[in-house]
């Protein structure tokens, strides 16, 4: 077992480590075995395909969460030019866990602003696992209106297990952080896309991801509470995880049919990190298409229509 | 023991369901100080005990005729219903537990709503009925929420919500996540029209329904002693390892990191909001 690999995955790692170890073979012995290496590729490709046609929920889950996923800021790389990062939200501290910043997109100067996940230890600490606290997502919102300020589009990549649940986050008034974002984001001035990259959790989510046109990455995650927290509450056994990521509907897939995103971003074969290159075309891809749409709604149709957007959330009846 | 009651910490249990099912008794136990209260005697200090004023749990029919004026009140979306759209299923199903929960409290959803006035002043008043399943937030809360909301910008009257509840309701998943931003953004609307929103935080207010509309009033004001957090205790225990601080999420605490505005006996509540809020609307004081 590769323990960079997740379960489902394992027996293509296996045969892209024969494949490793022909090839290797391949280059100081005269024997001629590219037949037979490229004959095992695409036995690969075609387990990749079968594989990860039948991925349930938690398989899902899992890869949003993979260790070898793309981060925020692998993305910013590969997908805008001159990002500089800004620091800070001017009253407490710079929360490591979100970044942000101008940048060009194709030459158009927007915001971006990201959850951003460690890649080893100690940066994982540093960033604390991608949990935002409140001065977080007030260095988010103090970006927010800047990117108002400048009429330039905002652009948010959202991947967090969720907001941090801790002491100082409490005292700190992590739940007002939240509810002042949700509250300036509904009528910022300026067209705003927002794209789930990995993990989508819950409200620490949702503090930067409230736009005019809210994408997912093909196996990442949406969802009000972790599989797991969910379990533990209401089949009281974290072991459920299993039903209870099936429970929640999750995926991009299940939200795009609720009609609660509304669109979903292609992931190469084998997901996001075996081709991050390829990922971030495709975003980026989707970012100027969504942008293209906004800029000709015009700022006051753009406004209502997200408005309507959130108010048409929910399912009820009214009796009779 | 329902899941919510489960996650709650000992101390802030206070009508377990079990008790609840039992016809009401004459008598009735003080949480806090443990004194025999006579039960109509408590009900009529609205739960208040005479002896330590420990707030108990307020029901949301019974925190409105107490609030409001008597005389007419117009009930606001009573025709709103729950419906179980993801068909979701954990150790019982969602639809079971919507029947069960309102055969239990007598209530469609865990949000009621009404146009009264309250000393005098015309309002719209939401209110949590934490019996509710934990007083959880779906689509029916935050529904109900907006059309409070709607009608107090229609009549340009103030807005109070009384927040009881453990957060966004698991069973309807993302759909509840979105009532956070569907609520936030129609205080948004409020705000810009200089309709005034007072949330009041009763015991408990937690998760997404803290996280979103309960913390945007322009004023916020909290009832003596109410757990009022982000997270659960009991999660962030576990995640910091350490034992948490007396009186810590109370609003007390709040009050002195600077979240509420104030706090404010229940018995009290109907005479200084009313006055706050004839001084937002430049009215000329009682």
């Amino acid at each position: 077992m590769n323990p960079n690999f997740l379960d489902f995955e394992q027996p293509i790692a296996e045969l892209e480590a024969k494949i490793e170890e022909l090839r290797f073979v391949g280059d100081d012995s005269e024997v001629n075995i590219g037949d037979e290496i490229s004959r095992l590729q695409d036995k690969c490709r075609s387990l990749s395909e079968s594989i990860f046609s039948k991925l349930k929920p938690w398989d899902i889950a899992r890869l949003a969460r993979h260790p070898q996923r793309p981060y925020t800021l692998d993305y910013i790389d590969r997908i805008f030019t001159d990002f500089q990062e800004l620091h800070g939200d001017r009253a407490f501290a710079d929360d490591k866990a979100i970044v942000g910043g101008v940048a060009r997109l194709d030459g158009r100067p927007v915001m971006v602003i990201g959850h951003q996940k460690g890649r080893d230890t100690k940066e994982k600490i540093r960033r604390n696992f991608g949990m935002p606290s409140p001065e977080g997502y007030r260095k988010a919102m103090r970006l927010m209106k800047m990117a108002e300020r400048f009429q330039l589009p905002l652009i948010t990549f959202i991947d967090t297990p969720g907001a941090y649940p801790g002491v100082g986050a409490e005292e700190r008034g992590q739940s007002e952080a939240i509810a002042k974002n949700l509250f300036v984001m509904a009528d910022l001035k300026t067209p705003i896309i927002c794209t789930v990259i990995g993990e989508g959790g819950s409200g620490g989510a949702l503090a930067i991801g409230v736009g005019d046109n809210v994408m997912m990455l093909e196996y990442s995650t949406y969802s009000v509470i972790s599989p797991e927290g969910c379990a533990s509450i209401l089949w009281k056994s974290a072991d459920k995880a299993k039903d209870a990521a099936e429970a929640l509907g999750i995926t991009s897939e299940r939200l795009k049919e609720l009609d609660l995103i509304d669109h979903i971003i292609e992931e190469p074969l084998g997901s996001a990190y075996r081709d991050v290159d390829q990922a971030a075309i495709n975003i980026k891809r989707a970012l100027t298409d969504s942008l293209k749409n906004l800029d000709q709604m015009g700022l006051d149709k753009l406004l209502e229509h997200r408005y309507q957007r959130l108010m048409s959330f929910g399912e009820f009846s009214t009796g009779g | 023991m329902s899941w919510f009651e489960k996650l709650m910490p000992s101390r802030i249990r206070t009508e377990g369901a079990a008790k609840g099912n039992v016809p009401e008794g004459l008598w009735t136990k003080c949480d806090k100080c443990s004194s025999v209260l006579y039960r109509a005697e408590l009900e009529r200090n609205q739960m208040v005990c005479p002896k330590c004023d420990h707030h108990m749990r307020l029901g949301a029919r019974a925190r409105l005729q107490s609030f409001l004026d008597q005389g007419q009140l117009e009930e606001i979306a009573a025709n709103i219903e729950p419906v179980d759209a993801l068909k979701f299923r954990d150790s019982k199903k969602y639809k079971e537990r919507i029947l069960q929960a309102q055969k239990a409290t007598n209530e469609k959803d865990a949000l009621v709503v009404m146009r009264g006035t309250v000393k005098g002043l015309p309002v719209v008043v939401a209110a949590f009925e934490f019996r509710f399943m934990g007083g959880s937030m779906g689509s029916v809360v935050g529904e109900k929420f907006v059309q409070a909301a709607n009608v107090a910008l229609e009549q340009n009257i103030p807005l109070i919500c009384f927040s009881a509840s453990g957060g966004a309701r698991m069973q309807e998943a993302l759909l509840s996540l979105m009532q956070m931003a569907k609520t936030s953004a129609v205080l948004k609307k409020m705000s810009k029209r200089g309709v005034p929103f007072v949330s009041v935080l009763t015991d408990p207010t937690m998760g997404g329904v803290s996280a979103s509309f309960a913390m945007l009033g322009d004023i916020n004001v909290a009832e003596p002693n109410a757990l009022i957090g982000f997270a659960g205790p009991r999660v962030i225990e576990q995640t910091v390892r350490e034992v948490l601080p007396e009186g810590f999420q109370r609003s007390e605490f709040l009050l002195e990191h600077g979240t509420v505005d104030m706090i404010i006996d229940r018995r009290d509540l109907p005479e200084k909001l009313s006055s706050l809020l004839l001084m937002l609307t430049n009215k000329p004081a009682n």
